[in-house]
């Protein structure tokens, strides 16, 4: 089964170059400290907003401080953040969905209404209201941006678990007197978890949008810790005489969120069935 | 017809009560309250100061009382008043809505005007330069901070060109100006506001409206049209294009929380007055009435988009209707 999607993934040609966009990524996140020419908070007087240059690849901050080092930095806290946040996000609604779709009844009626009414929440909304609340940092982001975003995955999870519970292996599997918890665990749930794959993976992009305009915002990552997002507000602070505090950060965002929505789109189309089936009629 | 919007709206009563709910619980049992946040300005202010202010809010009874209190005036449509300068939370929402409103319908106007020709040209042209040129694209939109879009166009065309203004809905000297040059320099100031709270909903809509015209163009009565010889445009325009077009007017329902939610970063940036501003410097402030205010208003408008989106959806496709 996983060679068969791999062999299908790899023959996407964009999906395949975000893969690997997304593995460097990570590398660089994980390798920053030995990657990164400067300390990322290290000021330095004499060089303030400095233009890309030969010592400044990226140019420096009204800080004096190296964009680029900051950039690669900064990358770490777009990884746990994309990573944390869906993982919550992951947990929350697998569980949620697949008590609904197992159960149903008014276990699915009370579950799903909960559903619709986060889902009536403009999200961006209800973040910013806990996180303001809250004190702002790197913890609260991503359990905040978790749970208001794990409705989806419920919603596709209950779906699967109405199908896969009515197929015979199921029927097989209970007539042996199985726990509940043992046939959701070991029997359904394996078999419901491509889509939830594909959300995952669109899901960290969505996590990193939403990172980076909190911490715009100045609701996330707080200085000097260096965050993609709050680059941006110094650029924006800047806008009139640093173009190059602008324009780093928002790309290394754009290039993270593409690549990972890239894998999400060759996954998706890896793991459709339909779409095999269509193949080998050919 | 009736009793289908009578039954979806009576769906609708248990959400409202699950909403306010929320962000009652949520907002009240985060710790911090706006007194400590008065008082710890001041090293002056007592206890007892500090009780005095509790009471005037209503902050010293228990939090079921409270939000029995909060329900029953926000039925009759009373958010109460603003911790910070003691206005009417009704009057401060209402006077935000206006430009909120006018940027959001017009950049949903500009949405549709853009969105949906691209989706149907490059689903009638599967897999031409075009069709993968607008899928580039789309990725592209999905995947761009739109606050940082922002920055990049208020460098371009605000600093290095000087062609707009990048602040405010009104420039200074608004008042010496003639009514033509007002609607003018209105306009000027709305153009990249509008344009970029479109650009992520464009991206998503011909996304959906081209997957919605491919889905149709493999239906039967398509081909049918084909053997009975029909023109192509005929049969792409007059055929396919209006049964491709009926999901898309859910999305408009859909559309309004992102709307309203994604307008408080540029509402920021740009410095609009709108409800996306309001929201952030009452959070800001944890001016907590006019938090829950904006918060169920803001869910009121999406569960109104949403049913709006279905009964359209059952008025041009009679399917639904017997159905439910």
């Amino acid at each position: 089964m996983l060679e068969i999607i791999w062999k299908r993934f790899r023959r996407n040609p964009l999906s395949l170059t975000g893969c690997i966009v997304v593995l460097v990524l990570v590398s660089i996140a994980l390798l920053a400290p030995f990657i990164a020419p400067y300390d990322p908070t290290a000021i330095n007087v004499h060089d303030v907003l400095s233009p890309p240059c030969k010592a400044h690849l990226f140019g420096t901050d009204e800080l004096g401080r190296d964009l680029f080092s900051r950039i690669i930095w900064g990358s770490r806290v777009s990884l746990k953040v994309g990573f944390v946040a869906v993982g919550i996000a992951i947990l929350t609604g697998t569980l949620v969905g697949a008590l609904a779709g197992f159960y149903g009844g008014a276990t699915d009626a009370v579950l799903m209404r909960f559903v619709d009414i986060m889902l009536a929440f403009p999200t961006f909304f209800l973040i910013l209201a806990v996180i303001a609340i809250l004190e702002p940092n790197i913890f609260t982001i991503m359990v905040v941006i978790g749970i208001t975003g794990w409705m989806d995955v419920a919603r596709l999870v209950r779906a699967e678990f109405l199908t896969i519970k009515q197929r015979d292996f199921i029927s097989a599997a209970r007539a042996t007197g199985m726990s509940d918890a043992r046939l959701i665990l070991r029997h359904i749930l394996p078999n419901a978890l491509s889509p939830v794959f594909v959300a995952a993976t669109f899901g960290i992009a969505g996590a990193i949008l939403i990172e980076s305009g909190l911490s715009f915002l100045g609701l996330g990552v707080q200085p000097p810790e260096p965050s993609w997002g709050n680059i941006l507000t110094a650029g924006k602070d800047n806008i009139e005489v640093a173009w190059w505090l602008s324009l780093f950060p928002g790309i290394a965002i754009l290039i993270t969120v593409l690549s990972y929505n890239l894998v999400g789109e060759g996954l998706r189309d890896a793991i459709d069935p339909r779409l095999w089936e269509a193949e080998s009629g050919k | 017809m009736l009793s289908y919007i009578a039954k979806r709206l009576f769906l609708m009563i248990p959400l409202l009560f699950g909403i306010t709910l929320i962000t009652f619980t949520v907002i009240h049992l985060a710790p911090g309250d706006p007194v400590e946040v008065q008082t710890e300005m001041s090293l002056k202010s007592s206890a007892q100061a500090r009780d005095n202010l509790k009471k005037l809010y209503g902050l010293d009874k228990p939090l079921h009382v409270q939000y029995l209190d909060w329900i029953t005036r926000f039925v009759k449509l009373d958010f109460g008043t603003s911790f910070v300068d003691g206005r009417k939370v009704s009057n401060k929402i209402l006077e935000r809505i206006p430009i909120t409103l006018i940027i959001n319908l017009l950049s949903l106007l500009l949405i549709f005007l853009i969105a949906i020709p691209i989706g149907v040209f490059s689903a009638a042209k599967q897999y031409s330069l075009f069709d993968k040129l607008s899928t580039v694209f789309v990725f592209i939109g999905f995947s761009t901070p739109t606050f940082w879009l922002a920055l990049l166009l208020m460098i371009l065309f605000g600093v290095t060109l000087g062609m707009l203004p990048i602040s405010g809905v009104q420039s200074i000297d608004v008042s010496e100006m003639g009514p033509l040059q007002r609607g003018w320099d209105w306009i000027r100031h709305l153009i990249l506001p509008v344009g970029i709270s479109a650009f992520g909903g464009i991206a998503g809509l011909s996304r959906y409206s081209r997957s919605s015209m491919l889905e149709v163009i493999r239906q039967d009565y398509i081909r049918t049209a084909k053997a009975k010889g029909l023109t192509e445009p005929r049969i792409m325009y007059r055929h396919a294009l209006r049964n491709a077009l009926m999901p898309v007017v859910t999305i408009l329902g859909l559309s309004v929380p992102g709307l309203i939610g994604g307008g408080v970063i540029f509402e920021t940036i740009f410095a609009i007055p709108g409800m996306g501003q309001l929201f952030y410097s009452s959070a800001m402030s944890r001016d907590y009435p006019t938090i829950m205010g904006i918060l169920v208003i803001g869910a009121v408008l999406t569960l109104a988009g949403n049913l709006i989106a279905d009964i359209s959806y059952a008025l041009v496709d009679p399917r639904i209707r017997v159905k439910e």
